[in-house]
Parts: structure tokens; sequence; C-alpha cells
């Protein structure tokens, strides 16, 4: 209730989000729990016998692991002596190199890593993060799903996502068994809009194993890690079954990370009443401990948990910067969405992507938010023109390009095209050349004919049972038609053999090198160091598909010519006291063709003479070829006019009322908002042009008001749109145009 | 470069994948890559993925379903004490050595825990 401002902003999107008070005893408190434990280590003999307070015989699992494998025990002492403003000031200071602060935080607890990390501030973790990032590219990666699991519109978005920069691509299911499907037909499409995207199919740990053993995923992400003992249990899981799962996808050559993030133990009710950094921290200190070369945290599925109470969007980040520091891979978060409101997604996002991370989403939403399988993301395919405008503003690299829209339906078309050969290949299931055009044309699943959905769990179960590998997969596509995607998909499984993208924070570039710690490692110092994209790079950055160039605008314009305006001899000084003069500018009828608001020319032209005459007058046109400023187009044609009266007119469509006696800045009549002005406002300007020349009282013109961003959008029409014009100009006297009826 | 088969990498072709001269063990990484990756992760500040690295060599010699196997035992409650004990020796005697001590750290932990089945 209350007043209407309240009642107003109640109906704003922010308020469809859920927030909390702050809450220590339900974990609901994001960066110090007045229950969080003091720093501690003990050493004896070069063992670990007492961790964050906790003394060696009651250390939980996690403890334990952390303190057998996860802290270089050479360091600690030096580290943890260390104040925690003084760590904090080394993570952002860019004149400690970074290798000195990953040597440090390897010996640090994960109570001393969560204190250090909640001491910075917003802008401090942006600049911690420009400067801890593993690799020196910074990438992104994207979910690929449907509700419907069509390995057709699966292979069609694959492509379309690749073909927009992701660079990891992660795919998972509505429906358990159709994974291998999906696996086969997100690594198809991949392959089809760009080579050396990584693939993975998100599924239980037992199941994803199992599809990355056979080779139908190239990553894995879905190997959760929790902060405390209770909720990793119920994730069924132990520090040593993650260690043993992170060492077995090692043995088969394939990449993983881990996943961890605010709010999981708070959903779980397990949060033992520590804070969320306290709990990520040990996370991330088990990640390293049991070898995994990356982390993918910043809330995940609890994101909106966090962003529920005060400083949990910033906790996001520090969890984000904890893995940086210790020398992990990090996967940003920034996939679940944890706001309703466009500005808050923003916000959320936008310091991230300032600073550059390996994967600024760990999950994009390439599709439909409806389809995405994992839930709605903080950024959809609905926001892909945003995200390329906000790299493009910044001029910071995003990971993601403009996929050129006119080759998006070949695009398309030649990945369902392959996913379909596979599948008739092996006999897995025979989708229609219908369902084909419809996956190619399809926004999301809601736009497919029919429903293969039995077909597709039947292929499904085909793949996991006929012991079909990724090997069969390559040998089917080049032998339909589809060397080069087999020949990329081949690369993919022999880079596994090479075992150069195990190691940190490894992608693949298009001509298939690896971008890592080890190839490509971060080396930001302060300005004028660091990554700095190629100029082919800045170029894509630059370079949206909405972008227009003054030969865009002519080519456009020129589309609009017509023959109804003609030159019929030079402008001549008028003596009919109703003779009214409309003056237009010099480009008009040349070059513009169209005002801001659409109408041609010769149609503006029409309405005014058509009101001049409506009013007892004679209008005729003459364009001024020696000035483009409006006042003085309208002060030139006044002083043609027998009537001493005209009307001036810009070919953008700003217009106004003249007189022969006025000073060039002075006029009767401004229309100057050109975007919103009708065939009525001009045809009123024509009527009111005539009665200021027959002393008659004009009708009030008032420009018409609009609350868009009027301004933003025609800017850059209009600096055009002028510069024509200044080409057009020329010290020449003006001519008498006629206009066609 | 060879693979875990021994073949040479720069052997397996789209044309030797269209004639089925590619074997799963022709596209599985040999230990002794792992080995190298091992130091590579140790000189660049990481030596935790060194020892993940180093565990993985020694699986690289157990098939797809012992993996599995082991993996699914190491899980909460599936195994007691001595079934854990067992799967270290198991995997001792195929030169897993550093495998098997990851389990019989395991099994400790587990069983001060109450996690063993």
């Amino acid at each position: 209730m209350g007043v209407g401002r309240i009642r107003a902003l109640d109906a704003q999107r922010v308020n469809l989000d859920g927030f909390a008070v702050e809450n220590p005893d339900l974990g609901l408190v994001a960066l110090r729990s007045p229950h969080d434990p003091e720093p501690s280590l003990r050493l004896v003999d070069g063992r670990v016998v007492e961790l964050d307070g906790v003394a060696e015989d009651d250390f939980d699992t996690i403890d334990a692991f952390i303190a057998v494998h996860g802290l270089d025990l050479d360091v600690a002492e030096e580290a943890m002596a260390y104040t925690d403003v003084q760590l904090a000031r080394m993570l952002v200071d860019f004149a400690v190199p970074r290798q000195q602060v990953v040597r440090l935080i390897a010996g640090c607890t994960p109570a001393k890593l969560a204190r250090v990390l909640a001491l910075l501030r917003p802008a401090e973790l942006t600049m911690a993060m420009t400067k801890l990032r593993a690799r020196k590219t910074p990438s992104n990666q994207g979910h690929v799903t449907n509700r419907a699991d069509d390995p057709l519109l699966l292979a069609a978005d694959a492509a379309t996502a690749a073909a927009y920069g992701f660079r990891e691509l992660e795919t998972t299911v509505p429906v358990l068994a159709d994974a291998p499907s999906n696996a086969v037909a997100v690594s198809v499409g991949a392959a089809v809009g760009a080579a050396g995207v990584l693939v993975q199919c998100s599924v239980e740990e037992a199941l994803e194993l199992e599809l990355g053993l056979r080779g139908f995923v190239s990553y894995a992400e879905t190997v959760s890690l929790y902060g405390t003992e209770d909720v990793f249990t119920d994730g069924d899981d132990t520090p040593w079954s993650k260690a043993f799962l992170t060492s077995a996808y090692a043995s088969r050559g394939i990449k993983m990370r881990v996943s961890s993030g605010a709010g999981a133990e708070v959903l779980m009710g397990g949060a033992e009443r520590r804070s969320m950094l306290y709990l990520e921290s040990r996370c991330v200190a088990l990640a390293r401990a049991i070898g995994a070369q990356g982390v993918q945290n910043g809330g995940i599925d609890g994101a909106s948990v966090a962003a529920a109470v005060p400083n949990g969007v910033r906790e996001l980040m520090a969890e984000n910067v904890m893995v940086m520091a210790r020398n992990l891979e990090a996967c940003t978060g920034n996939d679940a969405l944890m706001s309703e409101s466009d500005v808050r997604r923003t916000s959320r996002t936008l310091p991230i992507l300032l600073a550059g991370s390996d994967f600024v989403c760990s999950g994009f939403g390439t599709i439909q938010r409806y389809d995405n399988m994992f839930g709605p993301s903080n950024w959809n395919a609905e926001d892909l023109d945003d995200w390329l405008a906000m790299q493009r503003d910044w001029g910071v690299d995003g990971g993601l390009r403009t996929a050129p829209p006119d080759s998006l339906e070949a695009l398309r078309r030649r990945a369902a095209e392959a996913v379909q050969a596979v599948y008739r290949w092996f006999g897995l299931a025979d989708l229609s050349d219908e369902s084909v055009d419809a996956a190619v044309d399809a926004v999301g699943s809601k736009d497919l004919v029919g429903d293969d959905a039995l077909s597709v769990l039947n292929a499904a179960r085909t793949i996991r049972e006929s012991g079909l590998s990724m090997v069969d997969v390559v040998a089917a596509l080049a032998e339909s038609g589809f060397e080069d995607e087999a020949a990329r998909m081949l690369a993919m499984l022999k880079a596994r053999v090479v075992g150069d993208y195990l190691q940190t924070a490894a992608i693949f570039t298009e001509d298939m090198s690896v971008l890592s710690a080890v190839t490509d490692p971060n080396d930001y110092a302060g300005p004028g160091t660091g990554y700095e994209p190629s100029p082919a790079r800045r170029k894509e950055i630059d370079d949206i598909r909405q972008a227009r160039s003054v030969e865009d605008l002519r080519a456009e314009q020129a589309s609009w010519a017509s023959d109804a305006i003609s030159v019929a001899g030079p402008g001549l000084v008028g003596t009919d006291p109703r003779d009214v003069v409309i003056g237009v500018s010099p480009a008009t009828g040349r070059e513009i063709w169209r005002t801001l608001s659409g109408l041609t020319v010769v149609d503006v032209l029409r309405e005014i003479l058509a009101g001049i005459e409506e009013e007892g007058c004679v209008g005729r046109v003459v364009r001024v070829n020696d000035t483009l400023d409006l006042g003085m187009i309208g002060l030139s044609a006044a002083r043609l006019a027998g009537s001493g009266v005209s009307v001036g007119l810009q070919a953008k469509g700003t217009a106004l009322i003249h007189r022969r006696d006025l000073p060039p800045l002075a006029n009767l009549e401004l229309y100057s908002v050109a975007p919103v002005l009708g065939r009525g406002d001009y045809r009123l300007l024509g009527v009111n042009a005539a009665r200021h020349a027959r002393g008659a009282i004009p009708e009030p013109a008032k420009n018409p008001y609009t609350d868009e961003a009027i301004e933003a959008r025609y800017h850059t029409a209009v600096v055009s749109l002028i510069a024509v014009e200044r080409g057009c100009c020329a010290p020449i006297g003006p001519d008498e145009l006629k206009v066609a009826e | 470069m060879k693979a875990f088969s021994g073949r040479a990498l720069d052997s397996v072709t789209l044309d030797s994948v269209r004639a089925g001269e590619v074997s799963a063990d022709d596209l599985r990484i040999h230990p002794e890559t792992l080995e190298h990756q091992a130091q590579v992760a140790s000189q660049h500040g990481n030596p935790q993925l060194a020892a993940n690295f180093r565990r993985a060599a020694e699986l690289t010699a157990l098939d797809d379903d012992d993996v599995m196997r082991i993996y699914e035992a190491l899980r909460p409650r599936r195994s007691t004490f001595e079934e854990l004990s067992e799967i270290a020796d198991w995997l001792a005697e195929r030169g897993a050595v550093i495998n098997a001590e990851l389990v019989r750290e395991a099994a400790a932990v587990y069983q001060r825990r109450g996690l063993c089945r």
C-alpha cells in the first residue's frame, strides 16, 4: 500500500527478487561470520597438527585432505605470519608479481585466505582479478540445452554459440538417459561452428565420467565440492572420491574442473553458522588439494542466495579471486540468474567483464531462457547483442564476437544436417528434413515440429549400449560428406593424447594451439602491460552488426532515391505576396531521400505544399546550396519569398518557419524533434507558414514528446547525415526544384 | 608423440579412422606424457596438479570398468574398511602405488569419520 511512489517502486522487477536479513545461524552471511574460525596452522615434524583452530584428531574429511595434500608447508609459516592486510595489498598491488602472490597463498589456510579476501573492496577485487587470473587471454563459456533434448536444435545452437566465440560449451539433459545423444549433438554442432571448442555434458558424476571415457565430451565440470562435511557427504562424495575422479579424467587426457560456490551449504541447511566466503575458501583449498586445475564458482546454483544478503555480490567475486590466488583456472559464475532486474544482473557481472576472466561466465545461456535446462542464466540468448555492445563500450574482451547474421542460416543447417547424417548412419534415428528446417529457423524448442522425444531416447540408449565411441562418430561424419567437421572432432580427440590442455586454464585457439597458464600466462603488472586484444580481435570487438558508417548511410539513402524531385532552374526572387518558399538543405533530393522519422523527403514536401495551398498561398521549393545551417537555409528562402515567409527544411526532417527580417538564429516556429515528426506535423507547418504570410493567427504547434532515448538512437545517424550535407555544400546559388504531384 | 597403444599420433588421420584402423587406445594418453605434464605443472607453481597427473599416469593401465568401480567404491558408505584395503592392495599389485596410498588414506579417515559401510 502506502503512497503512489512506493506502489510504483513495488512494481519494478527488482522487487521480484528476495532479500534476506543477515543471519549467521543459518549461514546467511557473506564475508564474515562471528562463528568463522580464527586462522591457525601448527606443524610438527612437517605434519599439520592444527588447522584453523581444529586439532588433528578432530579433522573432518575436508580438513584432513587439505592438511595432508593442500598446503605448501615450505612457505606456510612464512605466509601465515603476514597480516591479513599485508596479504590483501599484495593481491591488489600490481608491483607485486603474480608468482609471488601465488607462492604465498599456497601456504595459507582456508580461514586465512577468507579473511584476506573479505578485506578487498569491489575496485580492489577488480584489480586483483586483472592481475591474478591464470590465463592472459579472457574467454567465455556457454550453455547449449533445450527442453526436448532435440539433437538437431542442439547442434544448430551449438554451431551458433561457437560462431559467437564461446570456447567451451556445456550441455545437460532434462532426461538423464538422453545424455549421450546430447553430448554427440553438441560436439558435432560445435565442430561445425568453429574448431577447438571444448564440450561437456553435465550429469551425475559417474555417468559424466563414463561419457568422458568414451570420448563423448572433451572436458568435465560437474565435479561438485562443498564446504562442510555433511553437505559433501550428502552430495554422495568425499574428498578422496573426488581426488580419484580428478585423476580418472586426467588418465584419459580429459580436462576437468570442479564446481563449488556460495549458497549450496545454506540451501542444504548445512552451513554450520559459517560465512559463505569461509566455506567457499575450504572448497577452493580442497580443489587445489585434489589436483583439479580449475574451479567453477561465484555462487553458481546458489548465486541468488548470496545475492540476497548484504555484500553478497561482492562475495561472489571474492570467491573467484580466491581461485585465481590459488593459481587455478577460474570459471567465474555469472551463470545462474541471480535477479530479475536487468540493472542488478549487469551490476553483478560488470566488474568481472572489466577485469577479464578465464571464463567470464561459467555458462552464458546461449539459448532461450525456457530452453535452459540449468535454469535461466544471468545472461541469455536475448542478451547477446547487449554483451557485444558492452565489450565494445568498454573496449574489453568478454570472449564473444559477432556471428555474421547472413551466414547463420547456412551454419545452422550444416550442423543440423551433420547430426541427421550421423544418426542415420548408425540407424539411431531417422530425423526428417522438415525437422531440420524447423531447427534451422527455430528461436527455441517451442518452434520445433513434431516430437522426437522417443527417438532421442532410443538414440541415446543405442549409443550407450552399442559401445559406440566418438571415433565412430568421426568416421560417420567423414563418410557422410562432413570432412572438415570430422577433422575438427578428430583433432579434439587427438588433443587428449598430447595432454597440453590438461594444464591450468587451457583453451584451444581456432588453429588448435593451447592457450593456458603455461603457454599464455597472465603478465599484468600495471598499465601498459597484460592482455591487449590483437588488432584482429579488436576489430571483432568493435565491429558489431549494428555499426553504421557514413557510407552505409549513403547506400541506405540511395535506395530511397526518387525521380519525383527535379531541378527546374535557378532559384529566383518571387513577387507574389502569397509566395511562400520552402528552402531545403543541399543534400535534399540529391543524397538524402528519407528523414529520421522514416518519411520520404518527397512526402514531407508534398505535405508542406498541401498545407500552404490549403491556406490560400502558393508554395514553391528552393534548394539552398551554400549552407547546411537550418537558420540560414530558412532565412535565404525567406529572402526569395514574395511573402517574406519561408519554411526551412533539412533533409533529415528538422524544420522551421522563418521571416526575412529576423536574425538567422531566430525563427517563428521550430520543429526540432525530426525522428517523431509525422505527416500531420508537416501539414501543420505548411498551414502555419501560410498564416504567417497572410498575417493570420497560426495554430499552436507542439513538438511531439517521447520518453525514449531519441538522442542515443539518432545521434550517429545525424552525424553522418550532416557529413553528407556538408559534402553537398557549394558556394553556388539556389536551385528551384519541381516536386512531382 | 605416442598414444597409450604406442602408436605415433601423427599416423592417426581421418583416412585411418575411415578405414577403421584407429582403436580407443590409439586416442588415449600415454603415462609418460602425463609424467611430462606433471613436470610442467610443478614448474608452474602447482605441485598438487602434478601429483594428480602422476596418479593419472598410474590409472592409464586400468580399463574403464575398473576406474569406474574404484571411484564408486570410494564414495560415502559404499565400502567397508577391509574392502578399501583390498582395493589398495589390488592397485599396488598393478603398480598403482600412489593411488593405493590414496585409498589407504581414505580408508583410515572414513573409519574415523563414519564413512565406511
